[in-house]
């Protein structure tokens, strides 16, 4: 599957880059100016660390991220030093060289997603390339080896039927008071993804591609015990793979499953491993935490599409700046009937579904 | 003093007949396995337990709340001796304290076993990490688990003190923070309810009835296994815990579990009566679901252990011979275990929110560690038991004559 190589679809309609240049600049700054007045014992014990080139580099490394700060609280020194250790773990354990891009949010930006349920076909293509764009562990072996964000899932297309007029319940006895005339049809959210067919769409099949909804009201962040999952100002909610304890609250809070716990070391093979990341976005993550999909930041917040709305055959994945009129999905918000999952739990998702 | 104390203590808990030895050794055993079963968990991970991303919640979250409730349940004691002036219970209420003080340590422990990273846990210390306060329910629950455990801490250790030295308790601050403990009870297991049942996303936990229900099982069970301890102390070692107290603690037990059945009973009706897919979770429960029926057996032992109980407790013979007793008492525990352990977490994932019906059952390591920390458990409490009761009994006694172990 061709994805890397692919350049973003629509360079005019580049999302997520309201004036990339100037807002880098200025961030840049700022943290400069911030990071020069600030100097914390954990800055000094990651330097110390890197200083230590005498015995194993890799173990003075990995100690030097169980000390270091919720991403959010390092100054911009501390983000400069846990880019270069990731960069300098990974590499070597790669085999590669690796970047750890740690690009704030630009301002201007509100990312929003937009998905055509009408025209998927169930290829699961996006399901393909998400795992390969973003490092999720692909082990066959024992099952939670095996992590993918996105799940389309396959709905039979339920029918009424006149043979069946005649079943109901009670069955068999008295008045009946309710009918069975029916197999199950459009029943939201109890259909199977991890189906393999020959040819799609299927003619009894009906496809609901879902993963993180980047709600405005996450509860998932909510219950966080360590602030260590939090929407960036640019709309997608993240998560410090170093600063997760693994407690799982957020697993139970989400309402629509999207998130995975690494059961075990990821299975990422050397060779497939994607070099180009994002620190809160998909580096490689370690056994015992949580990840999920972040609109894939390491391409979004330099102007790119996520890695399903690059791949989809059919045009489906929708996504761009809600903040921006012009946008591919401003204009869906504008024109179309658009729904969003679960409404009613007030989430406030920024991840639409609509139909034309 | 506070060294000849300490010195006292150890000395007392750490002499014994080939009986103690015998029982502490074979829980030795069960918790040298428990470390081994951790450590595999913490180098290849959660992937040697049972759990998954579909259910992420097990058989350690369910002992967890488990004990979280039976660590409340010691106020049933603590409760009539200062609130009701009751003799008996007054004279056995640090005994209460020192199963409370357990019962923390293992939810503690079953914190760590849960925790995909055990190592990460200093995040959650203020000042030197994050805690999410006050939005995270977690965070509460971290808080007033530790207030728990230090009141327990105080109350139990202050009391045991001043019966060593043969000082007079200053009720001027004792008292209020027997009473503050008291309160605080409620609180512990109140909070561990709301953990689980505010999550729009879980249907079965989301209901307001769950705080109640929680109170009441653990209203059930703590003095369930409470008398059983007290039988237990009764026929091995000198101290006497009096009828009357074992008698409220038997009245305690029965109207809330009665309580508690009720409104299990209320659940199911209201769940299944309207039978909508947030019912799921309950009908997997109770009858399976996509043919998926592995908890259904655990459900329907848990009911016939619970009514079984409550009818023998209401039967005089059984609840007034005190060997007898010990049936209900036993069937009461290991009924709520189940239906508030196991029962109640693991369908609350099933389905999962995108609809996914799939299946959990414990690994061997969740069991062994399980039972390691049960182990640890009473460990602990057969110390800190063995210790307050020498110093009840004068046995350990400031400037006394050299501590003699009883059996």
């Amino acid at each position: 599957m061709a994805l890397n190589e692919n350049p973003s679809a629509d360079p005019a309609g580049a999302p997520a880059s309201a004036d990339p240049d100037k807002a880098v600049l200025k961030t840049t700054r700022r943290d400069f100016l911030k990071a020069g007045g600030m100097l914390s014992m954990s800055s000094l014990m990651g330097t110390a660390a890197l200083m230590t080139q005498s015995g194993d580099a890799h173990a003075a490394v990995e100690w030097a991220e169980h000390f270091q700060k919720n991403y959010r609280l390092m100054t911009a020194e501390e983000k400069a030093e846990a880019k270069a250790r990731l960069e300098r773990r990974y590499s070597a354990e790669y085999g590669k060289q690796v970047t750890v891009d740690t690009t704030d949010a630009q301002p201007g930006v509100l990312m929003g997603y937009a998905l055509n349920i009408r025209k998927c076909i169930g290829c699961r293509r996006c399901v393909h390339a998400c795992v390969a764009e973003n490092n999720q562990s692909r082990g066959k072996e024992r099952a939670g080896e095996k992590i993918e964000w996105i799940q389309v899932l396959r709905m039979e297309r339920g029918k009424f039927e006149a043979e069946k007029m005649n079943h109901g319940y009670p069955e068999g006895l008295g008045i009946q008071v309710g009918g069975n005339a029916y197999t199950p049809a459009g029943l939201v959210l109890e259909g199977q993804y991890h189906y393999n067919p020959e040819k799609v769409p299927e003619e009894d099949a009906t496809y609901m591609p879902i993963a993180c909804m980047q709600c405005e009201k996450p509860p998932c962040v909510k219950v966080c015990p360590v602030r260590t999952t939090y929407r960036e100002p640019d709309g997608p909610v993240v998560i410090d793979y170093n600063w997760c304890i693994g407690c799982r609250m957020c697993m139970g809070a989400c309402p629509y499953w999207a998130r995975r716990l690494n059961v075990t070391n990821p299975v990422l093979p050397k060779e497939e491993m994607n070099p180009v990341t994002h620190y809160l976005g998909n580096r490689p993550r370690m056994r015992g935490v949580v990840e999920k999909c972040h609109w894939c930041l390491q391409r979004t917040r330099h102007g790119r599409y996520p890695a399903c709305v690059e791949v989809c055959p059919v045009g489906a994945r929708k996504f761009g700046n809600l903040l921006d009129p012009e946008s591919e999905v401003s204009k869906i918000l504008q024109r179309k009937n658009v729904f969003r999952l679960k409404a009613e739990l007030n989430t406030f998702p920024k991840f639409f579904y609509f139909y034309d | 003093m506070l060294t000849s104390f300490v010195s006292d203590y150890v000395r007392y808990v750490l002499k014994g007949g080939t009986k103690f030895y015998a029982w502490m050794g074979s829980l030795a055993v069960l918790i040298v396995g428990m470390l081994y079963v951790f450590y595999l968990q913490n180098t290849d991970g959660l992937i040697v337990t049972g759990m998954t991303s579909q259910i992420h919640d097990g058989l350690y979250f369910a002992n967890l709340v488990f004990l979280v409730g039976v660590a409340a349940g010691a106020v049933t004691i603590v409760f009539p001796a200062y609130g009701y002036h009751h003799e008996g219970m007054h004279k056995v209420a640090v005994l209460g304290e020192m199963l409370a003080i357990t019962a923390v340590t293992m939810v503690m422990m079953f914190v760590f076993a849960h925790m995909g990273r055990p190592d990460r846990l200093w995040h959650m210390i203020p000042i030197i990490g994050i805690y999410n306060f006050p939005h995270s329910m977690l965070g509460w629950d971290v808080l007033v688990l530790n207030g728990y455990l230090m009141l327990n801490a105080i109350c139990g250790f202050y009391y045991l003190w001043c019966k060593y030295t043969g000082n007079p308790i200053n009720r001027k601050w004792f008292i209020p923070v027997v009473w503050i403990a008291i309160v605080w009870a409620l609180s512990i297991h109140t909070v561990t309810a709301f953990l689980i049942s505010t999550m729009p996303a879980r249907p079965m936990w989301f209901h307001s009835m769950m705080p109640i229900r929680f109170i009441t099982t653990a209203f059930a069970a703590g003095p369930a296994l409470i008398i059983l301890i007290f039988l237990i102390i009764r026929k091995n070692t000198k101290f006497w815990v009096d009828d009357s107290a074992i008698k409220l603690l038997t009245t305690i037990v029965t109207w809330c579990l009665g309580i508690a059945i009720f409104l299990t009973l209320s659940e199911v009706v209201v769940e299944l009566y309207a039978r909508t897919e947030h019912a799921n979770g309950l009908y997997y429960l109770m009858f399976g679901l996509h043919g998926l029926t592995k908890l259904v057996p655990w459900f329907w032992s848990a009911v016939v252990l619970m009514v079984g109980a409550f009818i023998l407790f209401l039967i005089p013979r059984f609840r007034n011979d005190f060997k007898l007793l010990t049936i209900p008492c036993t069937m009461a525990f290991a009924g709520i275990w189940i239906e508030k352990g196991m029962g109640l977490i693991v369908p609350g994932f099933i389905p999962t929110p995108i609809g996914e019906v799939t299946e959990y059952y414990p690994s061997f390591v969740e069991v062994l560690l399980t039972l390691g920390i049960w182990a640890f458990g009473f460990f602990i409490l057969t110390i800190l038991l063995k210790g307050a009761i020498g110093i009840l009994l004068g046995d350990i006694k400031y400037g006394g004559a050299k501590a003699v172990a009883a059996k």
